[in-house]
Parts: structure tokens; C-alpha cells; sequence
């Protein structure tokens, strides 16, 4: 308990240093694979959704990924009655409180705070460390409150940092994971694993997007011919004036 | 009208497609401003079926229960109730309920699926009002020959136990039925269609 | 049915006269140069924009909930579960920025034209009254979402208020109703936004273009075309009718803007983080600060400024102060304009470099003003009276100077330049 209100007591500082450091990787989503995005969904429902709701996301939504109303109802559907029901977490955000110190957020527009590169290098950056109230430390975002909710699948890792002089005598340092454990996935498993929950919380950031690009190319469309037109009437008009 | 003597018949073409367009584009551009105004996925979430359990209705209970923010409501009609349907008849506006108030498989005499469990809107059709639960006791209010039924407090339209208009009410119309299904002996989805379910 | 239309028209004309005179005065039979360039389209694009942001604000009110508990949610509600919802927040995050950007265009053809002077320097004020009401305006409407953003941007520029001498904390706390922002600042500024603002700027525009269309339009050579008349029409020689010439004219700039305005919109709707902020997607959180809070774009280069000033006595006022001044000064430049000619095509050197310097200041500072204090730590060198961390500081300082001196010299400098001879007519 003292360790966590440590914890608490740290938490602007820590917020800063979140900010700064490690480099992140490329998330390689793409909003158009609809097999990666359930992937992502079922991940996310059975991984995430335990502490972390999308409450502003309604489930019946999830058949822009090509899924059936029952196979919604039937598969992912576990925290509520009807598939119109918000996607809330089953956990209140009071118990979320007293077991993490804060109350985990709500991950709706999660990809549009951090971006889906440091969502995806995040999620993979997990560590065992005896020093934190979890046992988890985070290279990303370091001493987060976040256990590693998908560590059955990647194993445990260590985080070794090392420090060594260059020629002219400043400090690099770096950083290196050594692996614990196994995981019940492979390293190349498991990066897919998360691309695709990536690619599923970008698309949940912002639902619309797809239809956004596709209906914006018929607007530009549209207004090209409206240009020709007006521009060739402006011209008919100012042959009185020149 | 110079002006328009001299406008030969480029420029006349050129406004006629640019006007026509242009006007297009803003009916496509009035859409989502249109759009915005129909009803949300939060409504229609509200406004989905609901399930309810009958199971522990008494015979001659009437219960209220909510769907699509309207009061439905479910009454178990004991075997009185129901004989005393048929000698009103003629009092009624439209008895053999014609009116298509109600889903096709309630267009029977007792307006509903299983006989004794009537299932309607409780909504007055004349504006909207909710009736009263008037009792065959209530004889003293609504007449001697009043054998149970609702009653409109607003502009006292009269209906009887399967929700059918009394003649001389305001009130033109049955009341609704809406679409429900049994989806067990005690378990009645509202909002439902026989058809609809399970697709 | 022509000859019925017509004959309805007639009936409404002459019961109601004023709409075709009105007609006439500000369209068929308004005169305006007929060598206006690409600087001035932005007039009536600025009024589309206005028009877009009124249509898309009132539809997104039938939505939105001015309530800090329900503020956020309602956003994201707006986003996802009204139909076609995420278009209209995103004409109106889009609109917000581009109404800025077309009023600087719109100022800086000013300047550049010398519209500001005599005989429109009402003309002007009623401009610079529009921009301080666009400001305000902006600043309500950006505390609505209510997210991380919302909420620190509005607490802080409400506590600059708070430095004013002697009444300063009273006023911070009687603008926020509470002792934080909170859900009596968003109700309040919600009906500021929505109501109030709006209609002093729809006043201010009318009052703006009555004003134009009184004195008549400059032009990019600064001439006056009422001086030389047809003396039969008693219509002037370079004018032409604003319809349908002018008409047709900002029709195509107005497509050429849409399109513009629609690829923000529909493919980088967040515009790189500088029209929606990534963590106004965080919901306001009064306990928990934001590592870098900075205004929206079009208000940096005056946060630069804030920010360049040192405080004083312990007071951040002078820097509060040097902000307002840099917006309010704005007011004398019909005044400040010595000059015997309005356009840059005649203006001297002086002028001429003076507008450059300003125009480059302004662009400084206004990407200071995006950025962290330290942004070009990484360029420090070894100087004994600066600290070297703090270079950016010392540069915003530096254009903050140059920004006063565009106009504290102006009088003199705009005397004593050369300029060259006028023409009588405008040059095609």
C-alpha cells in the first residue's frame, strides 16, 4: 500500500517521463483487413475488456468489420444483454482504483491520444521488474500501473540497461530484453497478435474513418467538375470586362 | 433586359450546368445536416426489442413495461374477460378490427397471440394520452353496463378489453398492438416479429 | 409559369420595394474595381466560412451537452452514433481553423493595399472588431469538447486575466463561476458560444460591409475609382458590377476553398494535431496537467509573445498586457499609416521590408508558440549573458520586439519612405 501511494505521489513526474525515450516501432495495421480487425475485436474482448471499456463503441457497430448480429451476440458480446449496448467493461472503476491506483481509462479514442505506434510498441514492451506494485514495468511508458494483461501469450522478459562511453566520453544507453519465460505464442505470433488488437483499437478511435476517405473522394470529385464549370463561366462572363 | 438579350447561348449553358451542379452538390452537402436529425444508434439501441417475463402475471393483472420509451402493456385475461368481449360487439368501432392497428397474427376477436394475454400500446389513438385501468366494478363512473376496459382521461375515449374503441369516443382507431413474440410459454419479446426473429 | 413567377415578383416588389433596392445597392449596381487579384477572395470566403460554421453549429447543438459530466461522451456520441455526426463535428473543427486562416489572408491584403486608410478606416475597425469577437468566439467554442485541452487552455487564459492589478482574481473568478473551470465555465461559455458571440459577429459583419459598400473598394493599385465617372451612367470607369462579375468570380474561389477545406476534412481531419489536439481526446481532468499545453495555432503567435515577456515585480502581467496590446494596437493602424500612398505597388523600400519583417515575425512567433520553451535547447552555445537552453525564449523575444516596432515606427518610417507616383487609373 505505502509502495502505491509512492506510486501516486510520483505520477506527474512519471507522466513527463513517459514523454521522453524509448523509440517507437512502426505499427503495421491497415484498417482495410477486416480478419485482422475481428482478430483484434476477439483479443480485445477477451484481454482488455475485463478492466478497459469502449463505452462510447456499441457492439452491433463491430459489423463494420463484417460481422452477423448473432455472431456479435454470440462471440464478443459478454458484458452486455443486447448487442446496442455500449462496450463497458464489467469492472467499476472504483475496484479499478484500489487494485491498479488508478482506474483503468476507457480505451474508446485511445489510438487518437497515443497514435497506433506507441500502442503497439507499448504493448509489446512489457518487463518484469521486482520494484513496481504489479511486478510489471513498462519501456514505453515506465512504472505504468498496467500489469501485462497478455503475458500468457509473450512470455516474460527482463529489461537489462546498459551503459557504455562513446570516443568522446558520453554516456549511451541502452537497452536490452532478455526472455524469462515463454509465451503460449512465438515473437512473430505475438507481434501479430498485437498488431491486429492495434489495428482494431484505431479503427474503435474512429469508426467512421473508412467511409470518411471513401465519401471524401466523391466530394473532391464533385467539386472538380463544379470547378471546371464555374471557372469556364467566370471566364465567358469576364470576356465583357478584358 | 439588355443583359439578358445579350447573354448568348454559351454563357446561357454554361449557367444552366454550373446552377445545376452546383445545386446538386448542395443537396448532397444538405445530407448529413438531414441525416443528423433521424433517430441515433442511441436511440435505436433504447428502442430495441425488449424481453419480458409474464410468468408471474395473476389472472386479471394488467403490467406495464417499457419499450421504445411508450408504455406497453400486458394483461392476463381471465376466461370472464374474455367471454365478455364477444356481446359488446356493437358497441364498438371496429370489432372485427380492420384497421390495421394491430400485426397480422393478432387480427383475431381477442387482438393477441395466446387468447388470454393481451399485449397492446397503452397510447390513446384520438392524442396520446395514457388511459386508465377501468374495472367491471367501475360501473358507478363509466355506466351500468361497463364491463371493464380503459378509459382516457383527457378527452374520454373508451376502450375495452382487447384495446378496441368504444363508438362516440374521440378516439378513432384500436389501440396498437405492436409486434411481439413468444420466444417461451412466459417469455414475450416485444418489438419483435415472428417473421423478423432469428434472422 | 415565367410569366406567373414574374407576376408574383411583381406583387412582392411592390409591397416590399426594399429587397430589390437592396439587391442593387450591394450586388447589380455595387461598383468594385475590376482589377481585383487572388487576395481578394478571402472577404467572401470569410463569410462562407462564417455561414458553414453557423449551419454546422447549430445542427451540432442539437446534439452536444454542455454538461461536465456528459460534455466528452456527447463528442464522441456526435462522432459515432448520430448519423452522419462525425461530418458535422469534423466542417465545424475543420471550419474553426480555416476562418482564421482566411482572416489573416484577409488582414495581411490589407496591409499589403493599404485598405486600412483613409477614406475605410471604419472599414478596418469593424474588421479588427470582427477578429477580437473571432478570438472570443474561438476561445468558448474550444473549451466545448472538453477534453484535456479544452479544459487547460481555458484555465489558463482565464487566469491571465487573473494577473490584472487590483481586480484581476475577482474577475478570473466571476469569468469562471467557480474556483476551477468547471461545469458553471462550460455552461456558461457553451451560451457565449452558441449565442451571444455569434450575434455581435453577424452584427459586426453587417456593420462591416454596410461600411465597404458606403466608401466603395480599394484595389490592389490603392486608387480611388470613384474619382473618374462615366458622365452619362455617372458609373465609375474601372468599376464593374460585383453581379454578376464578382459573383461568378468568388463562386470559382469558393470551389477551389471547398476543396481545399474537404481534403482537411475527410483525409487529415486532426491536421497533423494543429486543428484537433491528441489529448483533447483525453476527457478534462482537473488533478492531471498535460506535459505540453499550447493553444491552438492561430492564437501561438500571441501566446509567443505572452511568454517572451519576463515577469515583472513577480507578475506575469506586462506579458498578459503585451499580448493585449498586440492585438489592440491593431486598431490605430489607419493612423500609424503615415504614408501619402495606400498600395504596396508604390510604397518604398521601407514599407515594403517593414510588412516582410512583420509578416515573418508573426510566423515565428506563431511557431514558437506550438512548441516548448527548449525547442532549440539542442542548438545552445556558449554566450556569458544568455542561458543557451533558453534560446528559443531569446528568439520569440527578438520578434516580439520587431512585431511592436512594425507599428511603434510606423509613422515615421512610412513619412520618410519614397514613393513612387500613383496612377490615376488602375492598371489591368
Amino acid at each position: 500500500m505505502k509502495r502505491l501511494i509512492l506510486l501516486l505521489s510520483l505520477a506527474p513526474a512519471l507522466a513527463l517521463a513517459a514523454e521522453a525515450g524509448f523509440r517507437l516501432d512502426r505499427a503495421p495495421i491497415d484498417p482495410r483487413d477486416l480478419a485482422s480487425l475481428q482478430a483484434g475485436a476477439r483479443t480485445f474482448v477477451n484481454y482488455c475488456l475485463g478492466c478497459h471499456g469502449t463505452q462510447y463503441m456499441r457492439y452491433n457497430r463491430l459489423a463494420d468489420l463484417g460481422l452477423s448480429e448473432a455472431q456479435i451476440k454470440d462471440n464478443l458480446a459478454f458484458t452486455a444483454d443486447k448487442v446496442g449496448d455500449p462496450m463497458r467493461t464489467a469492472m467499476g472503476g472504483k475496484e479499478g482504483k484500489d487494485w491498479f491506483g488508478v482506474a483503468p481509462p476507457d480505451l474508446s479514442v485511445i489510438a487518437r491520444v497515443r497514435g497506433a505506434d506507441w500502442l503497439y510498441t507499448y504493448l509489446r514492451t512489457f518487463y518484469r521488474d521486482p520494484n513496481t506494485a504489479s511486478g510489471w514495468n513498462n519501456a514505453v511508458f515506465p512504472n505504468v500501473a498496467m500489469p501485462h494483461a497478455l503475458w500468457t501469450l509473450q512470455g516474460e522478459k527482463a529489461l537489462e540497461v546498459t551503459r557504455t562511453k562513446d570516443a568522446s566520453g558520453h554516456e549511451i544507453v541502452g537497452s536490452k530484453f532478455t526472455r524469462i519465460s515463454e509465451g503460449s505464442q512465438t515473437p512473430v505470433q505475438f507481434d501479430a497478435t498485437v498488431r491486429d488488437l492495434v489495428n482494431f483499437l484505431v479503427y474503435a478511435g474512429e469508426p467512421a474513418a473508412t467511409s470518411r476517405k471513401r465519401i471524401g473522394i466523391v466530394v473532391l470529385f464533385v467539386l472538380g467538375v463544379l470547378f471546371v464549370l464555374a471557372y469556364a463561366l467566370k471566364k465567358e462572363y469576364w470576356k465583357d470586362v478584358h | 433586359m439588355s443583359d439578358q438579350q445579350k447573354m448568348d447561348k454559351t454563357r446561357r449553358n454554361l449557367l444552366v450546368a454550373t446552377s445545376v451542379i452546383g445545386g446538386a452538390a448542395s443537396v448532397g452537402a444538405a445530407v448529413p445536416f438531414a441525416a443528423s436529425m433521424w433517430p441515433s444508434e442511441r436511440a435505436k439501441a433504447v428502442g430495441a426489442p425488449v424481453e419480458v417475463d409474464v410468468s408471474r402475471l395473476a389472472a386479471g393483472e394488467l403490467a406495464v413495461f417499457e419499450w421504445r420509451g411508450t408504455p406497453v402493456w400486458v394483461m392476463k385475461r381471465t376466461q370472464e374477460m374474455l367471454a365478455g368481449l364477444k356481446p359488446i360487439e356493437a358497441k364498438l368501432i371496429d370489432p372485427k378490427s380492420e384497421v390495421p392497428q394491430q400485426p397480422e397474427y393478432a387480427k383475431n376477436e381477442y387482438r393477441s397471440v395466446k387468447p388470454e394475454l393481451m399485449v397492446v400500446i397503452g397510447v390513446c389513438t384520438h392524442l396520446g394520452c395514457i388511459p386508465q385501468t377501468k374495472g367491471a366494478d367501475a360501473k358507478a363512473e363509466m355506466g351500468a353496463d361497463w364491463t371493464g376496459g380503459f378509459y382516457c382521461p383527457c378527452h374520454g375515449s373508451k376502450f375495452d378489453l382487447a384495446g378496441r374503441v368504444y363508438k362516440g369516443s374521440p378516439a378513432p382507431t384500436n389501440l396498437v398492438v405492436p409486434p411481439y413474440t413468444f420466444v417461451s410459454d412466459d417469455r414475450i419479446v416485444i418489438g419483435e416479429d415472428r417473421e423478423t426473429k432469428g434472422a | 409559369m415565367a410569366s406567373r413567377l414574374m407576376a408574383l415578383w411583381d406583387w412582392f416588389d411592390s409591397r416590399m420595394p426594399s429587397v430589390a433596392e437592396e439587391w442593387r445597392k450591394h450586388a447589380a449596381e455595387y461598383y468594385a474595381p475590376k482589377n481585383f487579384n487572388f487576395w481578394y477572395y478571402f472577404g467572401s470566403l470569410a463569410l462562407l466560412v462564417l455561414v458553414i460554421q453557423i449551419v454546422s453549429g447549430i445542427f451540432l447543438t442539437m446534439h452536444y451537452k454542455p454538461d461536465a459530466s456528459l460534455a466528452f461522451g456527447s463528442v464522441e456520441y456526435i462522432m459515432r452514433d448520430v448519423p452522419g455526426g462525425w461530418a458535422l463535428r469534423y466542417i465545424h473543427s475543420t471550419g474553426g481553423s480555416a476562418f482564421f486562416l482566411v482572416a489573416y489572408l484577409h488582414m495581411f491584403r490589407a496591409m499589403l493595399y493599404g485598405s486600412h486608410k483613409e477614406p475605410r478606416e471604419l472599414v478596418w475597425i469593424f474588421g479588427v472588431l470582427i477578429y477580437l469577437t473571432l478570438m472570443g468566439e474561438a476561445f468558448f467554442g474550444y473549451l466545448l469538447p472538453w477534453g484535456q485541452m479544452s479544459y487547460w487552455g481555458a484555465q489558463v487564459i482565464v487566469n491571465l486575466f487573473a494577473t490584472i492589478p487590483l481586480v484581476g482574481p475577482d474577475l478570473a473568478l466571476w469569468i469562471r463561476g467557480d474556483y476551477v473551470v468547471s461545469d458553471a465555465t462550460l455552461n456558461r461559455f457553451f451560451a457565449l458560444h452558441v449565442i451571444a458571440f455569434p450575434l455581435v459577429l453577424l452584427g459586426l459583419v453587417v456593420a462591416h460591409l454596410l461600411a465597404l459598400h458606403d466608401v466603395g473598394s480599394n484595389n490592389p493599385d490603392g486608387v480611388e475609382i470613384k474619382k473618374h465617372k462615366d458622365p452619362k451612367t455617372g458609373h465609375p470607369l474601372d468599376g464593374i458590377p460585383f453581379h454578376p462579375y464578382y459573383t461568378v468570380k468568388d463562386i470559382v474561389g469558393a470551389v477551389v476553398f471547398l476543396a481545399a477545406f474537404a481534403v482537411v476534412m475527410f483525409f487529415v481531419p486532426e491536421m497533423g494535431g494543429y486543428f484537433l489536439e491528441a489529448n483533447n481526446f483525453v476527457p478534462a481532468d482537473a488533478l492531471k496537467t498535460p506535459a505540453h499545453i499550447q493553444p491552438v495555432w492561430y492564437f501561438t503567435p500571441y501566446y509567443s509573445i505572452l511568454r517572451a515577456v519576463p515577469p515583472l515585480f513577480n507578475s506575469q502581467f506586462p506579458g498578459v498586457l503585451a499580448m493585449g496590446v498586440a492585438t489592440l494596437i491593431l486598431l490605430f493602424l489607419p493612423w500609424l499609416d503615415r504614408s501619402p500612398v495606400k498600395s504596396i505597388r508604390y510604397r518604398g523600400p521601407y514599407y515594403k521590408s517593414a510588412l516582410a519583417i512583420f509578416v515573418i515575425s508573426f510566423l515565428i512567433l506563431g511557431y514558437l508558440g506550438t512548441e516548448p520553451t527548449t525547442v532549440w535547447g539542442q542548438f545552445g552555445f556558449d554566450a556569458f549573458f544568455l542561458d543557451t537552453r533558453e534560446i528559443a525564449t531569446w528568439v520569440a523575444r527578438a520578434f516580439t520586439v520587431l512585431y511592436f516596432l512594425f507599428f511603434i515606427l510606423m509613422p515615421w518610417y512610412t513619412a520618410r519612405d519614397t514613393a513612387k507616383p500613383v496612377p490615376e487609373r488602375v492598371t489591368s
